[in-house]
């Protein structure tokens, strides 16, 4: 248990943008709560750093109670830090003791190209939802909800699938820079639900596809489910994998 | 200018159907040929920007999140209502619709809820068919559960992610209308200006948060989805993005904006601990249907809770409302709650909590059991504060939560300026003076797949052969000029303060004098306050960096801007009704017993303001009178 209150030495990765060089810059902040979220230190930080007239620190959050999946950085090079199943902004510097020195970067893939400091574009997770995560249903078209009956271990499969809050943290722990987490969540929620039959195969082979052209190849490290702070199963690759070797064999047509 | 709320003459249970019929439509082939903005991707905008594609139109939606999927609806827990009466235990369209007036303390339109009740069973239809996955049964129906003091289970949910699971729901159709090429999708783009060519709004001002290009996009109408302002306290339980920004920029351009102290404070949120506080954030009410909330009798009680004596200990609710207990809806909780921290017998270190206890749950239920209704709950609970809640007592602070105001809207949902529409959160319509739990989702969805797509074709069918507006006409060369100034000037004042800072300053004016509780004296102090405080961010604010480029700090200086002057209105607008409703009370306007006094012969109306002037600070009372044929209008009693 650490002390009420600790100074930290922090090394915040700092990049003006894209083209920009970029390197470490080493700051110390005094006087830290444990009450304070890991964010709220960010916050401490860059009132301190407005006052000494330094540019703050860019970095992506919004909800602050790990649902909305804007936030995320590398905390001593694990995505979302220490804490199991618990994204950056719901952290907690009472995991962090007097004295700590705590090196933050932004997630680092190909795939998440950086935007500013901590701050990345994770718009291709965008791009593989575009392929063909929805049913194909129009507003006003949809039969009485409670016409086809769904077995509850099938709606709560398909719920843990569609816990991912699609914040990147599977890409970003990837040694490969994949993205299978995330698409095979998105996918298998989806494909395990009796809507999601008709376009199984076409949304299967789509969005695996789109992911391939953006994002790496998983070789099984697991990294991604250990990161996820929705505790994502590695199931979901195992079933995407068996849609897609399936979809593939009843449509050779799909190439 | 008067406000004409377009209610159709029709008894209220055929009113909508007939409407319908009645309305101008705009011929398929021809919807290609209008272009509609959409502001904001939430529950309301995604929605209706998906909507809008389907049927043809061309959309432009924007969003400064960097997805489609991460706005705030995504946070909501509980539930959606719905009229479904799967159960069988007495629900109706009819009672839904009473339920959510009664529940508003009868300050909301009669027509519009009625509306909303009734597209509430397509709501639970539509998003089950995209494959939200809902709770089931064991037999593959869906399941209810009875949510914030409702007689019967109509709330239905996806675990605590209910909102996060229908913004997923509305995003997935959204996305495959981009993947059409039908909705022009703009992320990281903020809206900062709305843009009226000859009375009628034709397009938008936007800035690009990434690059700092500011640019300009026209269309035969606008549609602002933007969300509610609770962040004017600072601390809240929204997002913290969240702003009233596209809203205020409406309201100065003409909109009007209704009902601006109608706010929503929750009971059972987590106290702030200290001053770095960002947010507050909410658990679900369902803890009380089992939790006993308490203080210790003796404010000076510095023992830990569970060395207090029961006879030592004061169930307040339990003890002032022996029907309803601790099951009391959440205006009156957390009212009770500010009274006891005002008598001293706050509890934790800031003294700013009550007691929610379990104690009673477990011996009476059992560990097991208790566990298993809300161990979510107590996990999160537990991240955030260290404490594990079944060996100690949570601590809870009543938290700005919701806000009922927002702009003007008719039946049709368009604001006073032609062209221009709001919906979800971000208008006035639906919830009166107190939103009852499990409708904010439900609305947002109304608005955006069932009731925008009507009333814009009716908008739209006599303007097929108009004049095309282009980015080109001045008034768009204008309002960037504005935009840019403005960008200018919040970079070049070089003060000393930053902008969080005074945020937390408005926040805490606003929490004292506009919050729980509202007096004369207090909301005349506090405009005072804002004024000041808002000349010195003026004049001391210190924004960094440049606006060429991603400025987080710019982006809120703006947001804060416009804040200090949403809070004088909330102020103005709570000095001018001198009653108590839902969830603003008037201290001057109480029952012998404490309890809030509506004076339904001098406050029955909605509260219209205009501002007298784009860059006036003074404002015009329009009121709309509001007229119960339906539902009888009685006291809340929860004794």
């Amino acid at each position: 248990m650490s002390s009420d209150t600790m100074d930290l030495t922090l090394r915040i990765w700092r990049q003006a943008g894209p083209d920009a060089p970029g390197g470490f810059q080493t700051y110390q902040v005094d006087g830290v709560s444990e009450h304070m979220s890991f964010l709220e230190m960010l916050d401490l930080l860059n009132e301190r750093l407005i006052e000494r007239g330094e540019e703050p620190v860019e970095f992506a959050h919004d909800c602050r109670e790990g649902i909305c999946g804007t936030c995320g950085v590398m905390i001593d090079g694990q995505a979302h830090g220490p804490q199991a199943g618990t994204a950056t902004c719901q952290l907690h510097m009472r995991q962090y003791n007097d004295g700590d020195v705590i090196e933050i970067e932004p997630w680092r893939a190909s795939g998440f190209p950086l935007i500013k400091d901590l701050m990345v574009d994770r718009s291709n997770f965008d791009r593989i939802i575009e392929a063909g995560g929805y049913i194909s249903v129009d507003t006003g078209s949809a039969s009485d909800a409670n016409l086809t009956p769904i077995p509850k271990e099938d709606a709560d499969l398909a719920m843990d699938a569609a816990a991912c809050i699609g914040c990147g943290a599977c890409v970003a722990a990837c040694p490969n820079g994949a993205a299978q987490l995330f698409t095979s969540a998105k996918l298998e929620h989806l494909n395990l639900l009796p809507q999601g039959q008709p376009e199984k195969d076409e949304r299967t082979v789509n969005m695996v596809e789109t992911m391939d052209a953006y994002f790496g190849s998983c070789t099984n490290h697991m990294e991604c489910s250990s990161a996820c702070p929705k505790e994502i199963s590695v199931d979901f690759i195992r079933m995407m994998n068996k849609d897609y070797i399936g979809a593939k064999g009843r449509n050779r047509k799909a190439g | 200018m008067t406000l004409d709320s377009k209610v159709p003459d029709q008894p209220i249970e055929s009113m909508w159907e007939n409407h319908k019929f009645e309305m101008s439509l705009v011929n398929p082939s021809n919807k290609r040929k209008f272009d509609v903005i959409v502001v904001g991707t939430g529950l309301a905008g995604a929605s209706a920007a998906a909507t809008m594609a389907e049927l043809g139109y061309n959309v432009k939606a924007f969003t400064f999140h960097d997805s489609a999927r991460r706005a705030h609806s995504i946070a909501a827990q509980g539930g959606i209502n719905a009229a479904k009466n799967y159960h069988g235990d007495g629900d109706s369209v009819f009672r839904l619709f009473y339920d959510t007036v009664k529940g508003g303390d009868y300050r909301s339109r009669e027509a519009n809820v009625y509306r909303l009740a009734e597209v509430s069973n397509n709501i639970i239809d539509q998003a089950t068919a995209q494959g939200v996955p809902f709770a089931r049964e064991y037999g593959g129906k869906l399941a209810n559960r009875s949510f914030g003091g409702a007689q019967v289970s109509r709330t239905f949910y996806a675990r605590g992610q209910t909102g996060q699971q229908l913004l997923l729901g509305a995003y997935q159709a959204l996305a495959r209308q981009v993947a059409t090429g039908k909705v022009e999708l703009h992320t990281r783009s903020e809206m900062l200006d709305v843009v009226i060519v000859d009375g009628r709004a034709r397009g938008i001002v936007v800035r690009d948060l990434v690059t700092g290009e500011i640019s300009s996009h026209a269309a035969n109408a606008v549609v602002l989805a933007t969300g509610g302002y609770s962040n004017v306290f600072y601390l809240s339980t929204n997002a913290m993005a969240c702003n009233v920004t596209a809203a205020w920029r409406a309201h100065r351009k003409g909109a009007a904006f209704a009902n601006p102290c109608f706010t929503q404070i929750h009971p059972t949120a987590i106290p702030a601990s200290d001053e770095f506080q960002s947010k507050l954030t909410l658990m679900s009410e369902s803890l009380r249907n089992d939790g006993r909330i308490w203080v210790p009798k003796d404010p000076d009680d510095t023992r830990a809770p569970g060395d207090i004596p029961e006879a030592e200990r004061d169930y307040y609710l339990e003890t002032k409302y022996p029907a309803f207990g601790n099951l009391v809806p959440r205006d009156v909780a957390s009212r009770n709650a500010l009274e006891q921290i005002k008598q001293g017998k706050g509890v934790g270190p800031l003294k700013n909590g009550v007691y929610l206890d379990f104690a009673s749950a477990i011996d009476r239920l059992g560990y097991d059991v208790v566990w298993e209704r809300y161990s979510n709950l107590f996990e999160i609970y537990e991240r955030i504060t260290g404490d594990d809640p079944t060996k100690t007592r949570m601590r809870f602070y009543p938290a700005p939560h919701y806000t009922m105001g927002g702009l003007w809207v008719d039946y049709h949902l368009q604001t006073t300026v032609n062209g221009l529409f709001a919906i979800g959160e971000a208008n006035f319509s639906d919830h009166g003076a107190n939103r009852l739990g499990a409708s904010a989702l439900m609305q947002g969805l109304a608005d955006g797949y069932f009731v925008l797509p009507y009333t814009i074709g009716d908008f739209l069918a006599d303007k097929l052969n108009e004049e095309k507006v282009t980015t080109d006409h001045e008034a768009f060369q204008q309002a960037e000029a504005a935009v840019q100034d403005r960008i200018t000037k919040l970079l070049s004042i070089n003060g000393t303060r930053s902008v969080d800072w005074f945020h937390r300053e408005l926040g805490k004016l606003m929490i004292e004098y506009c919050g729980l509780e509202r007096s004369e004296a207090g909301l005349e102090k506090a405009i005072g306050e804002i004024r000041a405080l808002r000349d010195e961010f003026w004049s001391d604010v210190r924004v960094l960096g440049s606006g060429d480029t991603l400025n987080s700090s710019l982006e809120k200086a703006g947001r804060v801007a416009d804040f200090f002057e949403l809070a004088e209105l909330m102020c103005v607008d709570a000095l001018d009704r001198r009653e108590s409703c839902g969830g603003h009370f008037r201290v001057e306007s109480q029952t012998e017993e404490g309890e809030a006094l509506r004076d339904d012969d001098n406050y029955s109306y909605v509260s219209a303001w205009f501002r007298d002037g784009e860059e006036e600070d003074s404002w015009t009372l329009e009121k709309e009178p509001l007229e119960f044929d339906y539902v009888k209008l009685t006291q809340r009693s929860y004794k």
